[in-house]
């Protein structure tokens, strides 16, 4: 198999006396979607917060398309091609659409805030920036609601532009927390197939309570409880799991 | 919420008039006016560039300063230092090494401040200021609490600051040129992520943006900005003390924003004017019968203030814009 684009080994997160993610080692690939599924306060969130280095591993490390990256700020790993959306819905609410999306774009290309050029051209005038938005806006279907205020949005659509600025910054791999939390079943249906469809270019983690979506679109699961790995393997593998009925599957059906 | 904030940055058309006649004001006032109120008007301009540098701090990036006085004094006491007791100094060299002194301070303080968030950078920014203030205040080599004399104002390439006349147009210029660089600023790659930063700085950074190398700079160039305006002042009134640096001066350009509004620049430039000119009228109100109505200026300035946060939370800007815009 092909090289992962992300790998991490032995990830562990303490909080004070809380163990909440525990030794936990995963790769994603390229056309692969890695859905991580487990109950309510399993650790999926804080795993995904430790590979996107929103917050700092207390041991274990972390590669990024081959280069070492443990330790590295949120904002280094997402310039390398890390994206992450959020589990609450994280964007510019009075900002319109369109300058989200020219927001989340433009960082790639960005001079160093200190460089003068960087206070005196136009930001909403830079074609490469301006077409790094519009592939994103195409892409999620967004091009509708385009001048809209973020914050008069419903909520599927917010979280459909959750996910557009983290494609507008062209990522690699794609960290998603619960894409589809809090989604009408229309809703629901269109993020699939987005999700599917940025299967292609992209290495995918997936945390979602959706079954139905996870199973849809998994190729390979890994189930956390309390913190810990407990099974890892294709979808059928997992679902004839014992322990992970035990755990988990069996409360939820 | 829902109001676009498109809206709070595009200046509407009433204010690009507003600007434009106030231009010509400024241009014919000295022709017009007496000497005295020609310097009253320098001073307004002068404090204007001022709320203008907070104004890139405090509206556009959200970091509150309640310590800007310390960059706007600095830059005043740099000119009483390297001005002669009996000849100018040139605004050629003072004039940049001024602004750099100050950007050097600001770039110093910002390096541990802009780490803080919310109460804390008002508190740390604030305790910094203090720290600058005392050090000249108790130090006599520094001008102690009397504080320096520029005894001959600046001159340079044939323009002499001790013509009042000179002084405001020079002032006149620096107004514009600082409105025109931060409006430019404010659409710049730069001034987006800074208004990013202020929306949401945790989203900001994990779009890719280092967070704290914009606010340190943001905060230099706020605090150079600032510098300017001290030059002017210590170059117009020919006096620093460390009051320029104080308390009282921080929060009086944090008044001057607020009253004029946040975010876009116009609104500091606007607010500014405005405070002074409610500062000029509340002190020349009359005496009504025993009680002395300008004597209380100050009741009657911060009775002004409390009621603009309550019914124009964006400040006299916002009862510059049609409704419908306020309303979308």
């Amino acid at each position: 198999m092909t090289e992962a684009l992300l790998k991490a080994s032995s990830l562990s997160k303490r909080f004070g006396g809380l163990l909440a993610v525990n030794d936990v080692s995963l790769s994603l690939y390229k056309d692969q979607l890695h859905a991580v599924i487990g109950p309510n306060g399993a650790g999926k969130t804080t795993l995904t917060h430790l590979l996107s280095g929103d917050i700092a591993a207390s041991s274990g490390e972390l590669w990024l398309k081959g280069q070492s990256v443990t330790g590295w700020p949120h904002h280094r790993l997402s310039l390398q091609g890390l994206g992450r959306s959020y589990q609450k819905t994280n964007v510019f609410l009075p900002l319109s659409v369109w300058d989200n999306l020219m927001l989340a774009a433009q960082a790639l290309d960005t001079r160093a805030p200190y460089n003068p050029l960087s206070w005196f051209t136009r930001a909403d005038q830079n074609p490469a920036v301006q077409a790094r938005a519009d592939r994103a806006l195409q892409m999620t279907g967004l091009a509708s609601v385009r001048d809209k205020t973020a914050a008069v949005l419903s909520h599927g659509i917010q979280r459909q532009l959750e996910i557009a600025m983290v494609l507008a910054t062209e990522p690699d791999v794609l960290l998603l927390d619960e894409p589809l939390a809090g989604m009408g079943a229309a809703e629901a249906e269109t993020m699939v197939a987005l999700l599917q469809a940025l299967k292609k270019d992209h290495a995918m983690l997936l945390i979602e309570h959706d079954m139905d979506a996870v199973f849809a679109l998994a190729d390979v699961l890994t189930v956390m409880v309390n913190g810990t790995v407990i099974a890892s393997g294709t979808p059928e593998s997992i679902r004839s799991d014992a322990k992970v009925q035990a755990a988990y599957l069996g409360e939820a059906t | 919420m829902s109001t676009p904030q498109g809206h709070l940055e595009t200046l509407p058309r009433s204010v690009h008039v507003l600007l434009g006649l106030g231009l010509i004001a400024l241009l014919a006032f000295p022709f017009a006016g007496q000497d005295f109120y020609t310097q009253m008007v320098t001073r307004m301009m002068i404090l204007a560039i001022f709320a203008m540098s907070l104004d890139l701090l405090q509206g556009i990036t959200g970091l509150v300063s309640l310590g800007h006085a310390a960059y706007f004094g600095v830059a005043g006491y740099v000119l009483a230092f390297l001005s002669p007791a009996d000849a100018g100094a040139s605004w050629l060299t003072s004039l940049p090494l001024a602004v750099l002194a100050s950007a050097l301070l600001a770039l110093t303080i910002g390096f541990f401040v802009v780490r803080t968030q919310g109460i804390y950078f008002i508190m740390v920014t604030m305790a910094f200021a203090q720290m600058v203030y005392f050090l000249f205040f108790d130090n006599k080599a520094l001008g102690g609490s009397d504080g320096l004399y520029v005894n001959v104002r600046p001159a340079a390439l044939g323009l002499d600051f001790e013509n009042k006349l000179v002084m405001y147009f020079f002032t006149l210029a620096c107004l514009v040129l600082t409105y025109a660089f931060l409006r430019r600023l404010l659409w710049s790659p730069f001034g987006r992520t800074l208004n990013g930063i202020r929306l949401n700085e945790h989203r900001t950074q994990a779009l890719g943006y280092a967070s704290f190398s914009y606010k340190l700079t943001a905060f230099t160039l706020a605090g150079a900005l600032a510098g300017l305006a001290g030059y002017l002042w210590a170059a117009q009134s020919g006096y620093v003390n460390p009051e320029l640096m104080g308390f009282h001066m921080s929060a009086h350009a944090i008044m001057m924003v607020i009253l004029g509004g946040m975010g876009n620049v116009a609104g500091a430039l606007i607010g500014a004017f405005g405070f002074e000119l409610f500062l000029h009228f509340f002190k020349d109100l009359p005496k009504v019968g025993e009680f002395d109505l300008g004597k209380h200026w100050q009741l009657w300035m911060g009775t002004l203030i409390v009621l603009v946060v309550i019914v124009a939370p964006q400040g006299l800007m916002g009862l510059l814009r049609p409704r419908s815009a306020q309303d979308d």
